[in-house]
């Protein structure tokens, strides 16, 4: 009786698990697949069919036109986002989880409300902002939004993997005459190292994906970034499928990339923000 | 005495310099790009305004008054909800179901593990865009498996209203599922192996050790995966503003669809920023009561 109930269990997960791996596996599959084939391929063998020959002119035309500013234009921004984050994170969660102050918990506390804040709400004032101080349709828009809202979870973060780093270490350095700021920069910020890895994988893959800012915040092709871009392609290309897949390939290629080289860092950086509750 | 008292006070103020010089950039931040659009919304939100004129018109509690009859920001925001729910109901059984595969399964199904995380590689633009082609009438991948099954083809599923919610969500559980998985296996994988152990010399069987043992043990990060997907589908935006835009005909509009609408295609910045206000007012309720409740069960 039981022994069934477990089989039956049994099949259902493996059924699960062979449709899953085609669910999940067959539009990756698509994407590829028609990256390489030829404008009217798609139509005349079918979706499924493998291309008929490595076909490479889809990845020459987008790489010859605009892509490589896109590609530019959202290196920089991740870059330059991605430094200020790790400072100023690593700045606040010092005195989060190590000085005894007055306003330490509801300042924390309303840190860890900013993490719940939705970005659309923000929006029409952070927009208008950017108009004021003459920074709309410019690359650098993105910076203060991309820090700012990153900012919260990457504190929240780095504050309980600091308060792990063992107080005697501190102490003692202190009793040899350490200051604060040299604690900082000497014992605390070389310990966080494998925090601050970790905070710069969840970082670096959610800006690099980023869409509502850089939709709002940017206009021009020259100062738009590679989420963007597949708009863009897309309007350039509308009816030729190969090519917006193509595009599509090469968007999710630095990903593809990083998870080829390191699954495991980059899985545990993706879930990082996975911290609530 | 009065020397260790100077000494001590010396020490806190010295403490609280050190605090303020630290804090200071996170709440620069914080303040100009979180705080102050907060309160500036609501502020917008007493405003008819078209965003480019210099002069915004006082209108008071007008655009709330409107806002409140509005049936499309009702629409939206009964979709939005109706993405919570299915989010939930198909997104963590099927991830918990995966996870366990895994977990049981060790490392020779590596190979799966890779292929079900590849959905989280892309972003929600890239998806919204493979899966608009997937779904396509002509060329996609479903109406290609519609004709293989002896159908005739053409199936639009984004063009319907009445389905095209629900196509869209499949894709937010094809896009979200991965990271539960990966939640859920991680949460597995660090159970004591002696809870294992003990119940396989119990005699337990592997469902058994699955419902009885594991999935009871795992309650905690049940909870905290569905508030994680409750907040994550209260603000959904991305996907469906690059499938459908709330088409066809509003079937698809989201709380955040609506607002950018409103704000940056109409160019109704006072009313956009009463939607985003709204929506603000509405998530922090939901997630509110929601902790609330989960926290209040723990108790008791």
């Amino acid at each position: 009786m039981t022994r069934k109930k477990i089989s039956i269990g049994k099949t259902f997960v493996a059924i699960l698990a062979l449709a899953w791996l085609v669910i999940a596996g067959a539009p990756f599959y698509f994407m590829v697949a028609s990256a390489f084939k030829e404008q009217f391929e798609i139509l005349t063998t079918g979706v499924f069919a493998l291309p008929k020959g490595i076909y490479f002119d889809n990845f020459a035309g987008v790489i010859k036109s605009q892509f490589y500013k896109y590609l530019m234009n959202s290196t920089f921004v991740v870059a330059v986002s991605l430094v200020l984050i790790l400072v100023t994170a690593l700045c606040a969660a010092y005195p989060f989880s190590r000085f005894r102050f007055k306003f330490n918990k509801p300042l924390f506390g309303l840190v860890v409300a900013a993490m719940a804040v939705p970005i659309h709400v923000t929006l029409i004032p952070v927009f208008q902002l950017t108009q004021k101080i003459h920074l709309y349709d410019t690359i650098f828009a993105l910076i203060g939004p991309y820090t700012a809202f990153n900012l919260p979870i990457s504190v929240f973060i780095l504050t309980s993997f600091m308060a792990e780093i063992p107080k005697e270490l501190e102490e003692s350095a202190e009793i040899d005459g350490c200051g604060k700021y040299r604690t900082f920069f000497h014992i605390i910020a070389p310990l966080s190292k494998p925090g601050l890895a970790t905070l710069a994988i969840y970082n670096a893959v959610n800006m690099w994906n980023e869409f509502s800012f850089a939709l709002v915040l940017t206009q021009s092709a020259k100062s738009r970034t590679l989420p963007l871009s597949i708009w863009e392609f897309q309007g350039q290309y509308n009816s030729n499928i190969p090519m917006i897949m193509a595009v599509l390939t090469l968007c999710a290629l630095p990903m593809i990339v990083a998870f080829a080289i390191g699954q495991d860092k980059l899985i545990k950086g993706m879930m990082a923000g996975a911290v609530k509750g | 005495m009065q020397n260790t008292k100077s000494l001590l006070s010396y020490r806190k103020r010295s403490t609280a310099i050190a605090a303020t010089v630290f804090l200071i950039p996170v709440f620069f931040f914080i303040l100009v790009f979180i705080l102050y659009p907060i309160f500036n919304s609501f502020w917008l939100s007493l405003h008819d305004w078209n965003g480019i004129s210099s002069n915004k018109a006082f209108s008071g509690l007008d655009n709330w008054k409107t806002l409140v009859t509005d049936v499309v920001f009702y629409k939206s925001f009964l979709n939005n909800i109706l993405i919570v729910i299915l989010s939930i109901a198909i997104q963590l059984p099927i991830a918990m179901a995966l996870a366990f595969l895994l977990d049981s399964g060790g490392k020779k199904l590596n190979f799966l593990k890779m292929v079900y995380f590849l959905p989280m590689l892309m972003s929600s633009v890239a998806v919204g865009f493979l899966f608009k082609y997937t779904y396509d009438p002509q060329f996609g991948l479903i109406s290609a498996v519609s004709t293989m099954l002896g159908g005739e083809g053409m199936v639009d599923l984004l063009g319907n209203p009445k389905i095209a919610i629900y196509a869209v969500i499949m894709v937010i559980c094809w896009q979200f599922i991965p990271f539960y998985m990966v939640y859920f296996l991680a949460a597995l994988s660090s159970l004591p192996v002696e809870i294992y152990e003990a119940s396989v010399i119990d005699g337990a069987t592997h469902g058994q050790y699955f419902w009885r043992v594991a999935l009871p043990c795992m309650k905690g990060s049940i909870k905290s995966a569905a508030v994680l997907s409750l907040v994550g589908s209260l603000k959904y935006f991305d996907l469906i503003y690059v499938m459908t835009q709330g088409g066809p005909n509003g079937a698809t509009e989201l709380m955040a669809t609506y607002m950018y609408k409103n704000a940056f295609q109409t160019m109704k910045m006072g009313y956009g920023s009463t939607v985003a206000s709204g929506m603000f007012i509405v998530i922090t309720l939901i997630s509110l009561l929601t902790l609330r409740a989960l926290n209040g069960k723990e108790e008791a």
